[in-house]
């Protein structure tokens, strides 16, 4: 249970590289878990190839939330937003490299489902965006 | 120190009583639990009661003449009259089974409310209620208009009892206040709130899922028109819980849900409701269960209310004493002496997910979040809080590891 907290995560949630707020934006999505109230805001640039070339996230939460926020806006600089369209809660779960239980994986999904949500352009976020 | 049984509950022998407790989370890890405010664990005598029901007497209650009707019939109709003294109600007619406090709180919303309310009566509340105590007030109020007035909270997580008396001014029909807060522990002068509250003619709905478990409550005593509680928060199972409602309200109260059992007779046409406390239990109730609850009023009729406050009491003493000297831990409420075994907390810099998550690999069970409480958390200006809650079976040992398990998150996050 301890390896949750590998070093990574403990990293990214102290020290965050994508943290802040891109105004303007071409993207912004926010939403929030409304179990604990995790609370995750993400801002995206795009080029004219729709390629993603700024990401931030804001708000707050658990350790896992904000780490993966940060590692996932880390792997998506560079991808289209098609390719950002294909992740999925494998490909969160392989980027903090931990097994989940159901509630923590809640935390772990919320920024890739902010992320597909403001991609999408949709309303609201749901959570058929993350699961398999 | 030499104590009588009079005095002090012994509370490893209670601990042997609960199966759970001697299993360990993981292989070489006991499990310590600290979420009883969430739902507290049974003793074996409510899961005995619940089986024992099960093998020898199963059948649906009410109107059947065999033999095993008849003492479903009977265990179930016992339940109801353990309850009713367990919390001083004269009349068994009185106290109604519904699912859980939620539920009790819904029907008098849904029957008394949608009867008696009318556009622009207001409603007083507390900011240290449960959602369960705001919602169904909040769904009441867009359907009729009424108003929502509430009663603030202090930053030592006390009600404002001067705002209240302002607030009385306002003529409320109904004060609807939890005896004791699920995040903060305060345990709220409920006799001095519904003896002004039936100066000014409001009727008084007290929400005792978290006190009705720990203190010794009498509804007479306190004066209180509706009592709302859950069996499974205090050693009895999960989807069972009571309504109380003084006899003359709950008479003047159209029926909750329609169907078999809260009827008297049924023409295709009309029904006349059944007699008192059946006309609010349609359909086959949790018989089960009613049964288990019994058997958990047993259980703490014989180690005595007073011997389990004084006892959690205790606990929630120390526990604040260590819990105060961790640098870095912020702890919300009032102190000991006002509240109940209860303590939400926050520690700079991690938030309540990771430290849950984290006491948890040490077999320490709390819980992380709002607690359903998210105004209360709005109003302290926090997003979460992780919470430790205590019951007669936890022990000032349990307390310690709560402390070392904390020690721990301080190192991880460094």
């Amino acid at each position: 249970m301890d390896d949750l907290y590998r070093e990574i995560i403990i990293e990214r949630y102290k020290e965050p590289l994508y943290r802040g707020v891109l105004e303007p934006h071409d993207i912004s999505f926010e939403d929030e878990n409304p179990l604990c109230g995790d609370h995750i805001r993400i801002d995206l640039r795009v080029d004219e190839n729709s390629r993603v070339v700024e990401a931030a996230f804001s708000g707050h939460g658990c350790a896992i939330s904000q780490a993966s926020a940060d590692l996932l806006l880390e792997s998506i600089i560079g991808k289209t937003l098609d390719e950002v369209k294909q992740l999925s809660k494998q490909d969160v779960l392989e980027l903090l490299g931990i097994e989940l239980g159901p509630v923590r994986l809640k935390c772990a999904l919320l920024p890739l489902k902010v992320i597909k949500a403001g991609v999408y352009g949709l309303g609201e976020a749901s959570d058929s965006l993350v699961e398999e | 120190m030499t104590t009588t049984l009079t005095e002090r509950l012994d509370v490893m022998r209670i601990r042997e009583d609960f199966p759970v407790l001697k299993r360990e989370v993981a292989p070489g890890v006991p499990l310590v639990y600290l979420d009883s405010t969430a739902t507290s664990q049974k003793p074996l005598a409510v899961i005995r009661a619940m089986n024992d029901y099960y093998e020898r007497s199963n059948a649906n209650i009410h109107r059947g003449v065999h033999t095993l009707a008849e003492e479903a019939t009977a265990q179930y109709e016992a339940a109801r009259e353990k309850i009713a003294e367990f919390i001083g109600v004269r009349k068994s007619r009185e106290v109604v089974f519904v699912r859980n406090t939620t539920e009790a709180i819904n029907l008098v919303a849904f029957s008394w409310g949608r009867k008696f309310l009318q556009r622009g009566d207001r409603v007083l509340l507390t900011e240290m209620e449960h959602h369960s105590n705001l919602v169904p007030w909040q769904i009441l109020a867009q359907e009729k208009e009424i108003l929502l007035d509430f009663i603030p909270v202090t930053t030592d997580g006390l009600l404002d009892l001067e705002e209240f008396e302002r607030l009385l001014n306002l003529k409320p029909k109904l004060v609807a206040v939890t005896q004791m807060s699920n995040v903060l522990g305060t345990i709220n002068p409920v006799k001095k709130l519904t003896q002004r509250a039936h100066q000014v003619g409001a009727v008084v709905l007290v929400d005792g899922a978290q006190s009705v478990p720990h203190l010794p409550v009498n509804v007479q005593d306190l004066e209180i028109d509706f009592l709302a509680f859950s069996a499974h928060k205090m050693l009895g199972p999960t989807g069972i819980g009571v309504l109380f409602g003084r006899e003359e309200l709950l008479e003047a109260m159209p029926p909750f849900l329609g169907g078999g059992d809260m009827i008297k007779k049924v023409h295709l046409r009309s029904f006349s409701p059944n007699e008192l406390p059946h006309k609010f239990e349609a359909g086959t109730p949790a018989i089960a269960e009613a049964i288990g609850f019994g058997a958990a009023i047993d259980y703490l009729k014989q180690v005595g209310m007073e011997r389990v406050a004084a006892h959690e009491h205790d606990i929630i003493s120390y526990a604040l004493e260590a819990l105060s000297e961790i640098e870095g831990l912020t702890l919300y409420g009032p102190s000991a002496d006002q509240k109940g075994a209860v303590v939400s907390f926050t520690m700079r810099g991690v938030h309540p997910h990771d430290v849950s998550q984290i006491l948890d690999s040490q077999g320490i069970a709390v819980r992380a979040g709002h607690h359903c409480a998210m105004p209360l958390h709005e109003k302290f200006g926090l997003p979460a809080t992780t919470r430790a809650s205590f019951y007669l079976y936890n022990t000032r040992q349990e307390v310690d590891q709560l402390v070392q398990g904390l020690a721990k998150v301080k190192k991880i996050f460094g």
